[in-house]
């Protein structure tokens, strides 16, 4: 799992969605990743105020 | 017409365009507007001017001015003439939107607009969910206001995503049970910089009353995320670290980086998803309700044209950028400026700066005031280098 979230510290705040280069993530109820538009590039990771994203390559 | 996004710049839009006697939809994702909050809600009283008087009941407190404190704990106040509250978002947002509703606008929570429907290049109305079922909606044009991420602008070939050097990463919890450090603390906003403390950003106290207070960081996205500094700066003040936290808010705030162009055939984007917030301070309030007012006139008067083209619209660009964007222009450099400035000059700074500088810095003075302001002390004007 390249992309994941962890549930319980995500806000919902929308900031990763804000940030993304490639409109990977859309925010439903929690933020969803579209594994076919993301490259990993860590962007949402780095923004997340709760560090709820992790990315790894 | 339809507008996404029921915060203050779509509120204000709908109003706006529903008393020209426009058919307008207004459609929010939240089932409860304002809610969560992703703001200080801090708001200066000449934003009444272009929304008439805010009703006491969307009011915390009223604020004389803002407190300005460097690292080594000194602070000025900047007294603005005019003052400003601390909301309550859920009820102003709510009383905005309320405002449109009986301008005859036709207000819809709760509802997922997805996607832009897109006609020969034209956005020509929405899809998503009300309640959960599925909807669609046409318009002749769409606005997209819908704060800092906004997937229909990159739909109708805008480019919002913001760039990680120009965004802060926010966290504010709203605690309760604090003890007053001053005793005219509730009367002011509460700001605390430094590069320790809050890289790029700030900490901010702003008062709500009643022991009550917004107490949130914002910093620049790095290494140490904004929780773990905002814990750390409550941790070393008593007074408020004995308070409880009632709620938690996050976010990220845009702090530069305007859209040049923010319309599309069709299609408008307005807001903190065009990144209008003022660069200094992350407020975007009175930003979004300009910027709201600002796309219903330009709507208004391509309705009446007939031309809903991306030429026609553009007007927007041109009238934007000439009101807000170049004031907003000079705020960012002044941001790239102080960013610069280390802890030990900040403690410098603050025994040449006035009240009336940071008013003026906080407005978008020009560089040249900078600097002569630098110039008051020869320590300090070493500092005029990073205007370079």
């Amino acid at each position: 799992m390249p992309w994941t979230l962890n549930r319980e510290k995500c806000m919902k705040c929308g900031a990763c969605v804000a940030v993304c280069p490639f409109a990977a993530l859309e925010l439903e109820h929690f933020p969803v990743n579209d594994v076919k538009k993301c490259t990993l590039c860590g962007t949402c990771e780095k923004v997340c105020p709760m560090r709820a994203i992790k990315v790894t390559k | 017409m339809i507008i996404v996004g029921a915060g203050p710049a779509g509120s204000c839009a709908a109003k706006k365009l529903a008393q020209q006697g426009l058919s307008v939809a207004v459609y929010d994702r939240r089932a409860e507007m304002g809610c969560p909050k992703r703001c200080g809600e801090g708001l200066d009283k000449k934003a009444e001017q272009l929304i008439g008087a805010i009703p006491r009941r969307c009011i915390a407190q009223d604020i004389r001015g803002g407190r300005l404190y460097v690292p080594n704990g000194k602070h000025v106040d900047a007294m603005a003439n005019y003052g400003g509250y601390v909301l309550e978002r859920h009820s102003f947002d709510k009383w905005l939107a309320v405002e449109a509703a009986k301008a005859g606008a036709h207000v819809r929570v709760n509802t997922l607009v997805r996607s832009l429907i897109m006609e020969g290049g034209f956005a020509k109305g929405v899809k998503g969910e009300i309640d959960g079922e599925a909807f669609e909606a046409r318009a002749k044009i769409v606005i997209s206001a819908t704060g800092a991420e906004s997937p229909l602008a990159m739909q109708a070939g805008i480019r919002t995503p913001c760039a990680l050097n120009l965004v802060d990463t926010c966290v504010q919890y709203e605690m309760a049970g604090i003890d007053l450090e001053q005793p005219d603390w509730n009367e002011f906003i509460h700001i605390y910089i430094g590069n320790e403390i809050a890289p790029r950003g700030y900490v901010w106290v702003f008062p709500k009353g009643n022991t009550t207070a917004n107490v949130g960081i914002g910093i620049v996205p790095g290494a140490v995320g904004p929780k773990v500094l905002l814990d750390r700066w409550i941790a070393s003040r008593p007074r408020i670290a004995q308070g409880s936290i009632v709620e938690v808010n996050a976010g990220a705030v845009p702090v530069g980086g305007m859209l040049k162009d923010m319309v599309a055939d069709g299609f408008i984007v307005c807001g903190e998803a065009a990144h209008q917030v003022n660069p200094i301070h992350g407020g975007g309030i009175k930003e979004a309700i300009i910027s709201g007012q600002l796309a219903a006139d330009v709507v208004n008067g391509c309705l009446k044209g007939g031309d809903v083209s991306k030429k026609a619209l553009s007007k927007y660009n041109e009238l934007w950028w000439t009101v807000r964007g170049n004031p907003m222009r000079s705020v960012e450099k002044l941001r790239e400026v102080f960013e610069k400035i280390s802890d030990k000059d900040l403690n410098e700074l603050i025994d040449i700066l006035k009240p009336e500088d940071i008013v003026e810095f906080s407005h978008g003075a020009k560089l040249s005031v900078l600097a002569s302001v630098l110039a008051r002390r020869p320590s300090t004007l070493l500092l005029a280098r990073h205007l370079l």
